[in-house]
Order: structure tokens, then sequence, then C-alpha cells
């Protein structure tokens, strides 16, 4: 028997209320190419991975203690998770 | 006893704490690779400056899970004094050891400059050679040194008495313009300045001698 793999995304955040200066600087240089209009621009990070589990709680479990612990700091940061194929 | 300074892949300050603390004080002090877990023997334990890990994710995101840290908080727990320098005081919060969280610099740049800094908290070992003056000026050099965290984190910090140094003039945008804070019991020092490189008069000054001192007594 196979174990089930699993392919998932977390998307990491900087929390709303932290000024993100790396945004920033991107805001403007989008200006300095010529497109206007955008009031907001903010970085994070994408992380994807696969992953074997028993079952889809299991990959759940892990994955969310991966992203609380490793991926994010929750000081500053937020993060969602995508599971693809469950 | 002797100070032990952990060494990760990437530390760059590491030699310079060594240049401080037996160099320039004559205090007994050995490197200790990041994946040793015996501490026996120390005194006080110097996470130095520079990187870790590459710093992959977060700043000290990685070296917190690197063996010598386990053994560290232990360490610290059993009263031990642990002082964090510029990425030691990164790693120091993404170990929980220190509250708060220490991100890119408000105007993106990395900084070197000296600074002056005002004491706000001369009750630990660390900085109770600084209360006549109250004040001190170091070194800093980051890109990554913006002191973050929640309002309810400042209160307990102002209420534990445990913010250690400000910025008299802010660099990097850090809330309440934090430069270096205590845990609650006074043991671990985290700070974004660098004392090391204010102990040898050739060299810049001779203000961070007494914090280094304080490893030992």
């Amino acid at each position: 028997m196979t174990v089930p793999r699993f392919q998932a995304r977390v998307l990491v955040r900087l929390r709303p209320s932290v000024l993100d200066p790396a945004g920033e600087a991107a805001r403007g240089a989008a200006a300095r190419l010529g497109v206007e209009g955008v009031s907001k621009l903010r970085i994070g990070k994408a992380v994807e991975l696969e992953l074997e589990a028993a079952d889809v709680d299991e990959a759940r479990r892990r994955i969310e203690l991966l992203s609380d612990r490793l991926f994010a700091n929750p000081v500053i940061e937020d993060w969602s998770l995508e599971l693809l194929n469950s | 006893m002797s100070i032990g300074v952990i060494v990760f892949p990437g530390s760059n300050c590491d030699r310079d704490v060594v240049w401080a603390t037996q160099g320039c004080l004559g205090l007994p002090t050995r490197r200790i690779w990041h994946e040793e877990t015996d501490l026996s023997g120390l005194e006080a334990v110097v996470l130095p400056g520079g990187f870790s890990y590459g710093d992959y994710l977060r700043c000290g995101a990685i070296a917190r899970f690197a063996p010598a840290l386990r053994s560290l908080v232990d360490f610290a727990e059993r009263g031990g004094r642990v002082l964090g320098i510029c990425n030691g005081f990164q790693v120091l919060t993404e170990l929980g050891m220190l509250p708060g969280a220490l991100t890119r610099n408000r105007d993106l740049h990395f900084i070197c400059e000296d600074t002056n800094l005002t004491v706000v908290s001369s009750r630990s070992a660390w900085l109770k050679d600084y209360s006549a003056t109250g004040q001190l000026t170091l070194p800093i050099a980051h890109g990554e040194g913006r002191y973050q965290c929640s309002e309810e984190t400042l209160k307990q910090l102002q209420d534990d008495d445990a913010i250690a140094l400000r910025y008299g003039k802010n660099p990097n945008g850090s809330v309440g313009d934090i430069a270096g804070i205590t845990n609650p019991r006074g043991n671990v020092l985290g700070l974004m300045p660098h004392p090391e490189r204010a102990c040898d008069p050739a060299t810049g000054g001779v203000d961070g001698r007494a914090m280094l001192e304080a490893l030992t007594n």
C-alpha cells in the first residue's frame, strides 16, 4: 500500500500592522515603470511542499505545525494553507 | 569557568567577541560549534553577530533549532547569563527566550554607524555600571534590526522593566526606539548594537566593556 502524497502551498504574509519597507520600495518602482494607481503592495512568501501522510487530517496537522513553528513567525506574520490535491 | 561563544555557519563576529572578552578584558573564552550540546563549565554564553544558516526564512529562524541552543534554554533557566548581539538577538527572539521580533529596517538600508544609546533600565547586571551617566555609544551594523512587538508585549516589557536600551535617534524604525531588552529575570540580554566592537581603545571606544565584564560578575 502506498502512502498518500499531498501537495500544499503555504502563503506567509506580514501582519497588516507591520510596515513592509520592501513592498513600499517595490510600489515606488511600479510608479517608475509607469504603472499608475498601485495603492498597496505587500510582499510575502510562498512555500510549496509535498509530503506523505496517512490521511488528509494528518497532512494538515503536520503542515500547520510547520507553518506555525518554522515558516512564519506569529509575532510579525500570518499564514494560510492551501492543500492542493487532498 | 569561562565564557562560551556559539558559532553558527555564517557567524562573523565570534572572533570579535573573543578578542573583546579574552584579548581586551582577559576573560577566558572558548568558541562552541553550534552542533555541540555541552555547555558545562561556562559562566556565560554569547550569541554573536553575523548570520546563521544563511538566515533563510527569517533571521535566526533556522538557528533556533541548533543543538547548542537546546542546551542554552536549560542554561538560561538555571540562571546562566546569555548575551545575544545583533544576529544573536534575532536568534533569541526566534527561540522565544526574548519577546518580539526583528524585521527589515524601515528605510531598507544596511546601517553601519555609531549610535548614542540611553540606558532605560540599569537593574540587570549588564547595565548597572552605566547608571551614572545613563548614556553610551556603540556601533550598529544591521539590515534587519527594527524591533517589533505587539502593544501588549510592549506594555509587558515596560511592566517588567525589561527595556534595557533605547536609541537616541531611532535608526531603523524600532517600536519605542528599542535597541535592547532583557528577560524578566534579567539574566538574558539581547541588543542590536555591538558592545564587542567598543572594547579596544584602538578601534572605537570602550563603552562596551562594562557590558561584557558583566558576563562574569
